[in-house]
């Protein structure tokens, strides 16, 4: 834990002084600016500048940086008195597949739509770090993503990603088309019958 | 009697069918979300704000998203106090000295009696706190009205201060955490001089990198991720907030818990409610003590519901007969924490409500909501928006009343609901973080830096860097920078203008006190800990000799 306090603070620290020298910076349209002129707090007449604000925040977040590591120097702060590491295996390895599933997520949002990443995290949430029954992991990786689809781009039609274009004119064209003909009292009847069908299933993985 | 008419009316809209059904659906939510380990109200709100955009676009009422948002807040308070008493483990910081007494209570077989009096003690703390706030908020709004920048400046610097001299958490780390939310704030255009800052990429550089990654078609995929620049929009609140509560709370959860939680089997009916409700009689110092510390506590910046709900605690044993009764199930020692975490968080709205300054990360949350809404929060909103105000302040007493009764009558399914094994509900928690933030932006770029932030958020915490106070400083961001570089454009760059009262601002000699005396309370609190240090020091010195 002591040196992951020395070594994020180093790099908070190595931030800040970037920080404060981009809060220096002037339009890339500008070729006469100066740097640093821009931090002052009265240019002109006309108060502080664009880059006094950011460039004194920045200043304080580096003096912070310098006392955290003379306070670890001195060992006064929990972490730099700590001689637990700073993740032990089991955090490494939840950091690695929690963190990991959540970026493998993302990516997948932009090739196979939101809902369809949606539905493969949760099955591999459930099916590998939860290790529920086959049945529950797959009836709630489909019933979730459909209740986000019905709310989300159904009743709000705050529409979201559709990944490429084949599967948005094979799969969800046609699934909008139907839904957006249904009542509202229609939707709150798939609702239910998606919910059953959870409920169902995760009696029977009980059992 | 005008105070009494506007209640009156505000109390008739919240009892109008909509507001009555979200202040209804809220407090579900938020009972719910109090109740599940690693979920608190600050959470269930920043994940589920993107929520309240259908809300204000369905309902003509501008108070409805606010109703929804506030009875989560309410239910969430009363919520947190199941899981402390059933699992022992609090279900948000707020009802952490709630399992001090609850849980001891549930091993001798009293879980009901515990549930009943930490819902009845929260309803009588919230109650309170309402009839507090309602006489307490026209007040200050109206001597609010007549701040000027230098003044609302100095509030906001107080803010923070409060979080360095009362925080209680590493002073550096506190510091750069304030600061570090509040550059966040400044990233995109500079809204005085409306030039980019900070932006740290143009569009050939994004595309660029995307190339460099590999992704087909770079160019066309710009505009997906954000034509403008990733950065020139500026860094939006809730992608901080959703990333440390929604993902960053959620990975600390399952490493602390390492989902594993076992919870004591309670019998619940009306029989066992009842003797709940009659045995409150024991618990009527706790009730008290917690409904009005913790409103007073709640105000204060930088303290809120869970210093509130302890400071409750440790007042109501310290002033017992028994003392030593406290920690082995003394019903005062739930209902103290219960009122006061109920009480402190109508006590944090009133500082964001009259003066725009919000008293806990929770309602830093709704002041930016309302600011999503097109409301602006400060002492003008009870002037010009009583449409909204009165309404909101009625939905407190209606939302408390919805709380106490949906609590008591649905305990048996709260404790079904808790059983729901972790591995399932976190993914859902990640998956509405995720889709809530594509929703409210419409951007991928902005869902992959709420991961970001959520990851890097978990690994700050595990070296006890406190996060609240950045994502408090990333809301008063842009108004903190607007009245400083304001009040410093009139006052021709001297810092005067905040600390001396005689500094002549307009040229009439006139005496101004409210922001000096704020600054130099300001001062005081950061310069708090070095005089602490010095004083022991001397008196170290003082003792030997």
């Amino acid at each position: 834990m002591r040196r992951a306090e020395f070594v994020t603070a180093i790099i908070l620290a190595l931030l800040s002084v970037y920080l404060m020298w981009k809060s220096g910076e002037g339009p890339e349209w500008d070729t006469e600016y100066v740097h640093w002129s821009n931090i002052g707090v009265n240019i002109d007449g006309s108060g502080p500048g664009k880059g006094f604000w950011p460039f004194y925040l920045a200043l304080g977040m580096l003096i912070s940086c310098i006392w955290i590591i003379i306070n670890a120097i001195r060992k006064q702060s929990p972490p730099s008195q700590s001689d637990e590491p700073f993740m032990d295996g089991y955090a490494a390895k939840m950091l690695l597949f929690v963190g990991g599933g959540l970026i493998a997520f993302l990516v997948l949002i932009d090739m196979i739509s939101m809902y369809a990443a949606i539905a493969v995290f949760m099955l591999y949430y459930m099916l590998f770090l939860g290790r529920h029954p086959l049945l529950l992991s797959v009836v709630t990786s489909l019933v979730v993503p459909f209740w986000l689809y019905l709310f989300f781009d159904i009743m709000m039609t705050k529409v979201q990603p559709k990944g490429s274009r084949w599967i948005e004119d094979t799969i969800y064209n046609p699934a909008g088309e139907f839904f957006r003909s249904q009542s509202l009292i229609m939707i709150a009847v798939f609702f239910a019958i998606s919910g059953a069908v959870l409920a169902l299933s995760a009696r029977a993985s009980r059992q | 009697m005008e105070i009494w008419d506007a209640l009156y009316q505000g109390i008739w809209i919240a009892l109008q069918p909509h507001n009555l059904g979200l202040a209804v659906i809220g407090v579900v939510v938020g009972l719910f979300v109090g109740a599940l380990p690693g979920l608190g109200s600050v959470n269930g709100v920043a994940i589920l704000l993107p929520f309240t955009f259908v809300i204000n676009s369905m309902t003509a009422d501008p108070a409805s998203p606010m109703i929804f948002l506030a009875a989560i807040y309410y239910g969430a308070m009363y919520g947190g106090a199941i899981s402390s008493i059933t699992l022992g483990i609090p279900g948000a910081s707020t009802a952490v000295a709630t399992t001090f007494d609850g849980r001891p209570m549930a091993l001798k077989g009293d879980a009901d009696r515990a549930l009943v009096t930490a819902a009845i003690a929260s309803f009588i703390g919230g109650t309170v706190a309402t009839v507090f706030f309602t006489g307490f908020a026209p007040f200050l709004s109206s001597v609010a009205l007549d701040f000027g920048n230098p003044e609302i400046f100095a509030l906001m610097l107080l803010a923070f201060a409060t979080f360095i001299g009362l925080g209680g958490d590493d002073i550096p780390k506190t510091l750069f955490s304030i600061c570090f939310g509040l550059l966040l704030a400044t990233v995109g255009f500079d809204q005085i001089s409306g030039e980019p800052r900070l932006v740290f990429m143009n569009e050939r550089e994004q595309t660029a990198l995307l190339t460099t990654f590999g992704v087909a078609d770079a160019e066309a995929s710009v505009p997906f991720f954000d034509s403008v620049g990733w950065f020139s929009r500026g860094i939006q609140f809730l992608v901080l907030a959703i990333g440390v509560y929604g993902i960053g709370e959620m990975i600390w959860t399952i490493n602390a818990s390492r989902y594993k939680i076992t919870m004591t089997e309670t019998q619940i009916s009306f029989k066992r409610i009842m003797r709940g409700i009659i045995g409150m009689k024991d618990a009527w110092k706790g009730t008290t003590i917690g409904s009005l510390l913790g409103f007073f506590v709640g105000i204060l910046p930088a303290a809120g519901a869970t210093p509130g709900s302890l400071m409750s605690y440790g007042v109501t044993k310290m002033t017992s007969r028994n003392p030593k009764s406290y920690g082995q199930g003394n019903p005062d020692g739930v209902a103290a924490p219960e009122a006061a975490n109920n009480s402190a968080s109508t006590g944090a709205m009133l500082p964001m409500m009259t003066l725009g300054i919000p008293g806990s990360p929770t309602t830093a949350v709704l002041l930016a909501g309302m600011v999503i809404w097109g409301l602006e929060p400060g002492p003008r909103l009870f002037e010009d928006r009583p449409e909204f105000v009165w309404p909101l302040i009625g939905s407190f007493y209606i939302s408390n009343i919805i709380a106490v009764l949906v609590n008591l009558a649905f305990i048996p399914l709260f404790l079904w609901v808790l059983r729901m094994p972790f591995t399932i509900l976190a993914p859902v928690i990640f998956v509405l973080s995720i889709v809530g933030t594509y929703a409210a932006y419409d951007n991928m770029f902005d869902v992959w830096l709420m991961v970001l932030f959520g990851i890097g958020a978990y690994l700050l915490r595990i070296l006890d860097y406190p996060l609240a106070p950045a994502v408090l400083a990333v809301v008063l961001g842009a108004t903190a920078e607007e009245k400083l570089r304001q009040a410093l454009l009139l006052s021709d760059g001297n810092f005067e203008v905040f600390y001396n009262p005689f500094f002549d601002r307009d040229g009439k000699g006139q005496e101004w006190w409210i922001a000096p005396i704020t600054t130099w309370i300001a001062v005081i609190l950061i310069t708090m800990p070095i005089i602490l240090w010095l004083f022991r020091k001397v008196r170290g010195q003082h003792n030997e000799a």
